[in-house]
């Protein structure tokens, strides 16, 4: 059973219609993007550079967003702020709880 | 102007760009699964290479990109489109309102993630809506401005034609002012001028109905006929019949032309005129500054076409200095800002206020001019002004007379015998003339050999064949006695002739014309010719003294039944 803070169900079945045979593919494209946009922020962290930390969360937010990824998206919008405060004191462990949420994603994507 | 789009360009073409693969991937193939045809790029750089390879219809544009930002790829894509309108519809999950106002701002809609498929859909679907009636709008600007050019085009070479065959004619006379607008022909306004075979001056202005192209139709073969008709020594009224035989048979019904046509002849100070349908044109007297109104008594050209159409003139006596003022309605319906007309009134005003008269003309313009001040829309006002003049002035330059290209008759001798039945019914004199309008250079000449040829004949024909006495005519009873006995005797000859001898010999230098005219009467005595006082009372009937002021000699032979006259010119 899916946890829906993690995934939420309604959303994923709209995006199987829309998809369709190409759902698998979209699948495999967000898990290859996740990985792209996660070590993109842990990247800006190791450089401290907060409007990269900013750049990087803001665009995963928007592809954990449409994926229905509720608890991914909201942590991605917190770095998203603090990114964009300049103080980047708390993102590391934002980040990390960021990689968590994403492992329960691709867990529950399967 | 931009390339030809199609109206409604189906299936329309989308360029997405994302940075993001998967959101690339989603929105992809939502829009493949609605028949767009779908290009992508990934960075803003791409999309504008993609842009402009691919031409798209509406973009959806990533706002945070990490080489250009939205913003800046959509000023970019707004300043490619150009004249285009090319939706573009930012995807954000921006949520603050600065960032949303400004992506409707730079671009035209803004899309929040998570997206919803129904307002996705509905979004783009009146973006695409909004493009075609752009397109729409942008073609039929195209379509009107080019048509537009093509009706400039085509009334240019329609003008061309036209000037080509309704030549100015004489218009540039010393004694001719007048005011025409450059598009006239456009307003339906014709101005002719022209001089006949027997040196008088005569001018035409026509008013067609209507305005453009369609009020132009009339305008060629009308110049064509007047131009032809004078040329060839045809009387006004001939004239104004065969024009008005030609509009009938070519006009539309709706279509007809008000006219005014005038004859001046400045031997003999006669003015004679036609109005039909054209508003009252005016002779003003020099002297006494009197008005005389020329009013119309005559329906339109173009309607009537059957034998009781009146082509009957209307005779004037004139003074050298009087001047003869013709103009079509454009004067008086000239409208100020208010809407109201110059009108009569006005017109009438400026001649009362006149104090020299050769000023009259520009007063005339000037006060139509100040009259409508700034409204004037279009000028549309045509006025002729012809001045009397003594006949020795009315010159002419020769480039504008007709027929001087110096080939023709240059020298030869024809005999014509008259008999009877012709004698009766046919004036020989139309015939003559052209004949002699076909001898280079003698044109200017016309009016005088004219005068010279039919004073000989009528004294041939009247005192000679039929045997009238010229001293009946002195008084104005017995002017009207003289043509009634003329007619009847006429109409019961059976026997006597008319026998005219013409010679010629000339180049473009000069030439001479020696003029035989012989008829079958008693003759008369032409010795007391050389008495002055005898010869005043005597003969005044039969013009001697005109022909001796035009010709180069005159003498009679036989019994006087054969008079040589000779006419000379020189450069």
């Amino acid at each position: 059973m899916i946890d829906p803070v993690h995934l939420d169900l309604e959303i994923l079945s709209e995006l199987k219609e829309v998809m369709g045979e190409e759902f698998t593919f979209l699948i495999e494209v967000f898990k290859t993007d996740s990985i792209v946009r996660i070590s993109a922020i842990k990247e800006a962290l190791a450089s401290k550079d907060p409007d990269a930390v900013r750049r990087a969360a803001h665009s995963f937010k928007g592809s954990a967003s449409n994926m229905g990824a509720i608890r991914l998206t909201n942590l991605c919008r917190k770095l998203e702020e603090i990114g964009g405060s300049g103080n980047i004191n708390e993102a590391e462990v934002i980040a990390e709880e960021i990689v968590d949420a994403y492992s329960h994603v691709e867990k529950a994507l399967g | 102007m931009g390339k030809v789009l199609n109206y409604f360009p189906s299936p329309a073409k989308i360029l997405i760009v994302d940075s993001n693969s998967s959101e690339r991937c989603l929105l992809k193939r939502f829009f493949l699964e609605h028949s767009y045809i779908v290009v992508d790029a990934a960075s803003g750089r791409d999309a504008l290479t993609s842009f402009k390879k691919h031409r798209p219809d509406i973009v959806l544009l990533d706002l945070l990109m990490s080489d250009i930002s939205g913003f800046d790829v959509a000023v970019r894509i707004k300043a490619l489109a150009g004249d285009d309108f090319i939706p573009i519809v930012f995807l954000t999950s921006l949520q603050d309102e600065r960032s949303l106002v400004r992506c409707v701002e730079v671009g035209d809609d803004f899309l929040a993630k998570p997206y919803s498929q129904i307002v996705l859909q509905a979004k783009i679907n009146s973006l695409i809506n909004m493009r075609n009636m752009q397109l729409t709008l942008i073609n039929q600007r195209d379509e009107i401005t080019n048509y537009n050019h093509d009706l400039l085009q085509q009334q240019d070479v329609a003008k061309r034609v036209f000037d080509r065959i309704a030549h100015a004619g004489v218009l540039g006379a010393d004694n001719i002012k007048y005011h025409l607008s450059p598009l006239s022909i456009f307003n339906g306004d014709v101005m002719l001028a022209g001089v006949s075979p027997t040196g008088n001056l005569v001018v035409f202005l026509g008013d067609f109905t209507g305005h453009g192209l369609h009020a132009a139709i009339g305008s060629m073969p009308l110049a064509q006929t007047f131009y032809t008709m004078l040329k060839k020594g045809f009387s006004l009224r001939e004239i104004v019949r065969e024009i008005n035989i030609t509009l009938c048979e070519i006009l539309p019904v709706d279509l007809f032309c008000c006219a005014f046509i005038a004859e001046i002849n400045f031997n003999n100070c006669h003015l004679r005129v036609w109005n039909a349908g054209l508003p009252d044109c005016v002779i003003y007297r020099s002297s006494t500054r009197e008005v005389v109104k020329l009013a119309s008594n005559h329906i339109p050209m173009g309607i009537n076409e059957t034998l009781n159409f009146d082509a009957t003139v209307r005779v004037y006596e004139i003074e050298p200095g009087d001047r003869l003022y013709v103009w079509s309605d454009g004067i008086h319906e000239a409208q100020n800002s208010r809407g109201d007309m110059f009108g009569e009134d006005r017109l009438m005003d400026v001649f009362a206020c006149n104090s020299r008269v050769e000023n009259l003309f520009e007063e005339i313009n000037t006060a139509v001019d100040h009259f409508i001040g700034d409204s004037a829309a279009e000028d549309d006002v045509s006025l002729l002004e012809i001045t009397m003049i003594k006949a020795d002035l009315f010159k002419l330059d020769k480039r504008a007379a007709l027929n001087s290209d110096g080939l023709g008759l240059k020298d030869w001798r024809m005999r014509l015998e008259l008999r009877p039945e012709t004698l009766k019914s046919f004036d020989p004199l139309p015939l003559l003339l052209h004949i002699l309008m076909n001898v280079p250079h003698l044109q200017p000449y016309g009016g005088q050999v004219y005068t010279v040829i039919s004073e000989l004949y009528s004294n041939s024909l009247e005192h000679g064949v039929l045997g009238l006495d010229s001293a009946v005519k002195l008084s104005s009873v017995g002017f009207t006695e003289y043509y009634q006995h003329r007619e009847a005797s006429l109409a019961k000859l059976s026997k006597g002739y008319v026998i005219i001898d013409l010679d010629y010999s000339g180049n473009e230098e000069g030439g001479d014309l020696k003029i035989i005219i012989e008829d079958s009467g008693v003759g008369f005595d032409y010795q007391q010719m050389l008495c002055e006082d005898a010869f005043k009372n005597q003969f005044s009937g039969r013009g001697i003294h005109l022909i001796r002021s035009l010709s180069q000699s005159l003498h009679y032979a036989g019994s006087g039944n054969k008079a040589y006259a000779t006419f000379v010119w020189s450069d």
